[in-house]
């Protein structure tokens, strides 16, 4: 009968021993995940752009007050999830490109043309991608809402709701139910804009955010509300659970 | 090869496994690994134990109020960390039924259940290293491969005992222990304020301190605490002695759905009884 060999075979190997420097590293990765949650929803008049402020690495905080909604322009928020390094150093790009089209136009470019430019700068990385999730939340030329939503290599939609990061699938069904419409391609066109008020919105946005950090554990600490329309932006920011 | 059935491997099935060594070794992404703070303190008079409640699925919480401290013996309890179904299988819980006749008592798990048989024939109290050798030996057994991480305290006539069992079967002897991914966050706690000879009162506090710096610092862990206080007065199951925090938003008016939201293409009612044929009214 044979007998266990608790050690297993002799895998000793000299050579690998004394250093195959290529394989030490193979683990390494230049990306990494810092979870969160970022949402927007577009209104007839007013648009919200909103994120929660933990930014975590596997299971440990970094911060609880990391905002990752920034002002691009005037009438134009954008929002990012996924590797916080990849979305910083993709929005100090895209403002270094919003004042050069401010000095080239003589005026801010608008939530539309920042939208493309977007799309394009994700594109040219397609095969070492920013490992970025973003929304651009803005008014676009009439003053109506506009949201749009991507993907890390630039594929994007208008929109009139959309949520990323860690807490999207917790998030995005809720916002279909709530506010799901006709769709903006159909003919003869009809409002797509949601149907909910500014206060309204802002309620569902607060739950979503408080549902989501129950249940995702990259959700949480705080949660900011951006919220613009014709009187400009305004800021509101609500605390969520801490653990 | 190997044949399995000639050996004595316990209660595990293992006829596949010389199949899953041809496909190149078995790794199972099927068992819920909790991230866990868990710890543990000696006093004057006793023991106790702190546990966290949260428990998780990769990065979602699978349960918001779970329990992790176990129960061994009367006066034997033991906290669990890292693989869910592991902890459960390996220490114990207990199920009480009144019956009309008698009180039915289910226990379920291997260390509890040793225990009892053990207590039954010697007509003894349990004590806390019976539950901490058989833990480390089935451990050591499985090479690591039954991942439980467990904090083990009891009051025995040796008097307060606190140990840690790794999941390859090692174990420590200590005043004062933590475990599971929120460890290092507890026992900072535990650094800085431990002392000796402390009151039930503050050694209660400490831990509750202990897993609250893992509620917060350690995203693996989270919701409520729970404490076990273990003397020789008795035993204390202090669940959720604290919530720490609640829900900071709830919606007002909630989420009604105005009637006909979902479209009723057919009706059809019929009655349970085969002697009316008309169909009963219920609308």
């Amino acid at each position: 009968m044979e007998t266990y060999d608790a050690v297993g075979e002799n895998n000793f190997n000299p050579s690998s021993y004394h250093g195959n420097h290529t394989k030490q590293h193979a683990t390494w990765s230049p990306y990494d995940n810092n979870g969160g949650t970022v949402m927007a929803v577009a209104g007839e008049d007013y648009v919200i752009c909103a994120a929660d402020t933990r930014m975590s690495t596997g299971y440990s905080i970094m911060t609880r007050q990391y905002t990752k909604v920034d002002e691009m322009s005037p009438k134009t928020l954008m929002a990012s999830a996924g590797f916080m390094a990849d979305a910083a150093t993709l929005k100090k790009l895209l403002k270094g490109r919003c004042d050069q089209y401010q000095f080239a136009n003589n005026k801010p470019i608008g939530c539309v043309a920042f939208a493309q430019m977007l799309s394009n700068t994700l594109y040219m990385r397609r095969f070492f991608p920013y490992y970025a999730f973003n929304i651009v939340a803005g008014l676009d030329a009439e003053g109506k809402g506009a949201v749009f939503t991507y993907d890390a290599v630039g594929s994007y939609e208008r929109t009139n709701y959309s949520c990323q990061g860690s807490g999207q699938q917790l998030i995005m069904p809720v916002l279909d139910n709530q506010l799901k419409t006709v769709s903006p391609l159909v003919l003869p066109a009809v409002s797509s804009a949601t149907p909910l008020s500014e206060e309204e919105a802002i309620d569902l946005i607060k739950d979503c955010f408080a549902t989501a950090g129950e249940r995702d554990i990259y959700t949480g600490d705080a949660v900011e509300l951006f919220v613009m329309n014709k009187d400009g932006i305004r800021k509101e920011t609500m605390p969520l659970k801490t653990d | 090869m190997q044949d399995p059935d000639a050996f004595d491997l316990g209660g595990f099935e293992f006829s596949a496994s010389s199949h899953n060594a041809k496909e190149g070794g078995f790794t199972s992404k099927l068992a819920t690994k909790t991230g866990t703070t868990i710890s543990g303190v000696i006093y004057a008079d006793g023991v106790v134990l702190g546990a966290d409640t949260r428990s998780t699925n990769g990065e979602t919480v699978a349960d918001k109020n779970c329990e992790k401290i176990h129960y061994i013996a009367p006066n034997i309890y033991c906290c669990g960390a890292g693989t869910a179904a592991d902890t459960e299988a390996v220490t114990g819980t207990y199920y009480v039924y009144f019956s009309i006749f008698q009180l039915i008592l289910i226990l379920k798990g291997m260390v509890s259940s040793a225990l009892f048989l053990h207590r039954k024939s010697t007509l003894r109290e349990s004590r806390v290293v019976s539950a901490q050798s058989i833990l480390k030996s089935h451990l050591f057994k499985y090479q690591g491969h039954v991942g439980a991480a467990l904090v083990l305290g009891g009051f025995d006539i040796h008097g307060p005992q606190l140990f840690t069992v790794y999941p390859h079967g090692s174990s420590d002897c200590l005043p004062y222990a933590t475990m599971g991914s929120g460890s290092l966050a507890a026992m900072s706690i535990f650094e800085s304020d431990y002392k000796d000879g402390m009151s039930e009162d503050e050694a209660k506090l400490l831990v509750a301190r202990s897993i609250r710096a893992g509620i917060f610092n350690d995203l693996g862990s989270g919701s409520n605490i729970d404490l076990c206080v273990l003397s020789r007065a008795g035993t204390k199951y202090l669940r959720n002695f604290e919530i720490p925090q609640e829900r900071t938003y709830i919606r007002a008016e909630g989420y009604k759905f105005k009637t006909g939201t979902t479209v009723i293409n057919k009706r059809n009612f019929q009655t349970a009884t085969s002697t009316t044929t008309e169909p009963k009214k219920i609308l």
